[in-house]
């Protein structure tokens, strides 16, 4: 072969390879933000592909668990927005045949579940407790959800909030915690009642809750999802 | 891949050049998609590691090491997430384009560690690193070569099973009870990610000692003057 001929064919077995600089995209700033979020959103929509709705999170014995005092607080703000216990009530709103302020006492009830299961932060640590409650899907059907809608949304005294997924809002072992350890939970674990959700990582499971609102739209993400991180986030 | 070799006539002083086909398109592609990916990874993985660099109890927390800033991409802990979660699908997607290839094509078996290349190993190492005579070439890949590239790609099948754990380990529990549940998974992960690296690392200085048309085979395919064998 003569080198023209030969130097020619390089070229156009090195521009077959030229594609892969597409990836540079990354590196211009105005494209890279929507690029990243599709990255994120591609892999919410593979976690909620994977979600199995009858799947149980492990449980763990008694013997595995952490020490309370070793059950780490975190918060994004304060630990305890004082909530006043005697006038707490979860205000019930959206796509449910019964909306209005469930006492404490209409929570507790229902059926409590115990369980002892990890709680995985997105930080990377990861404990196992024990939490106690109403399983979600209970009250849900007390309240009269309807069962076509999609989401479940909650607001907190410090101003945080959350959303689920229904199949995760339905999934067994996900609860109205209002339990720790065997014990009423305590202001900085999110008493009155918090989300426990074995399924999902540990910012998706809200604490001192004061509002539940069933929807078919999304109309509040996330605190943390609006800084950026992964809604669906399913362990 | 049957790298025939060909002869190029030089225009310059008429003298043939030989030149060999080494790596098809598809290889060549994934390769250098998944060396990004790779790079992305593991700097937005470190990232992801600073927001708690331990691999024991939150409470009380010791910090393993408190990688620099510098060494990381996505700025804080949800930009990283952003670029680990974007870039592993990038990483698996070129992983499996390239072993599906190699399968399809047959070119696995001439970079497949087999065990009738144990015994290749250690004169190929002595050569390497103690001066020892070199041995005679007889294959595209040397016994080293193929162990190290074979190990390359465990490694990368490693990372993705144990990273599958560290994101779903409820959905995939049967994979973290084989890792010995969650918190090991996430210890193999950034074990794995080391042993990576150290392979990246040995794999550079190869590229380097081995010379620009060795390098530039990985971009065009084809490799002049390449050693006879």
């Amino acid at each position: 072969m003569d080198e023209r001929k030969f130097k020619k064919m390089n070229r156009r077995e090195l521009l077959k390879v030229a594609p892969a600089l597409a990836l540079g995209a990354f590196a211009i700033p105005k494209l890279r933000e929507p690029l990243l979020k599709k990255g994120l959103d591609f892999s919410d929509w593979a976690s909620g592909a994977l979600f199995r709705p009858g799947h149980r999170a492990p449980t763990f014995s008694a013997s595995d668990l952490t020490p309370f005092e070793k059950f780490p607080i975190n918060d994004y703000d304060v630990d305890d927005p004082g909530v006043i216990f005697d006038n707490w009530s979860l205000t019930v709103s959206g796509a449910v045949q019964k909306p209005g302020d469930y006492k404490m006492s209409d929570i507790q009830v229902l059926p409590k579940t115990r369980q002892n299961t990890r709680h995985v932060c997105v930080e990377g640590w990861d404990v196992i407790g024990r939490f106690g409650g109403t399983q979600l899907s209970e009250f849900l059907k007390m309240v009269g959800a309807d069962p076509t809608a999609r989401f479940v949304t909650v607001e907190c005294a410090d101003d945080y909030y959350e959303s689920l997924d229904m199949a995760t809002a339905m999934h067994p072992q996900t609860l109205l915690c209002y339990e720790m350890y065997d014990q009423p939970l305590t202001r900085e674990h999110g008493a009155p009642v918090r989300l426990t959700v074995p399924t999902k990582i540990g910012y998706k499971q809200a604490k001192y809750l004061t509002d539940l609102k069933v929807s078919h739209v999304l109309e509040r993400v996330g605190y943390w999802e609006d800084q950026g991180y992964s809604w669906f986030y399913g362990l | 891949m049957h790298s025939e070799v060909i002869e190029v006539e030089s225009t310059k002083d008429g003298e043939p050049v030989q030149a060999i086909y080494e790596h098809p398109w598809v290889v060549r592609f994934s390769h250098w998609v998944n060396a990004v990916a790779l790079f992305v990874l593991v700097g937005s993985g470190l990232q992801i590691f600073r927001a708690f660099p331990s691999f024991g109890a939150k409470i009380p927390q010791k910090d393993l090491l408190n990688w620099p800033k510098a060494f990381a991409i996505g700025g804080w802990l949800g930009g990283a997430l952003q670029w680990h979660l974007t870039f592993m699908w990038i990483y698996i997607a070129t992983g499996l384009v390239y072993i599906g290839y190699e399968i399809f094509s047959g070119n696995y078996r001439q970079v497949l560690f087999v065990p009738r290349d144990i015994r290749g190993v250690w004169p190929m190492a002595r050569h390497y690193f103690f001066f020892g005579p070199k041995p005679p070439a007889t294959e595209v890949y040397n016994p080293l070569q193929k162990l190290a590239y074979s190990s390359a790609i465990v490694l990368g099948a490693l990372s993705v099973l144990t990273g599958i754990v560290v994101w779903k380990p409820v959905q995939f529990s049967w994979l973290a009870w084989l890792m010995g549940g969650f918190h090991l998974a996430r210890i193999w992960h950034f074990l794995v990610m080391w042993a990576i690296v150290f392979f990246l690392l040995g794999h550079l200085v190869m590229v380097v000692v081995h010379g620009w048309n060795n390098f530039m085979s990985m971009l065009t395919g084809w490799k002049t003057n390449p050693t006879p064998r």
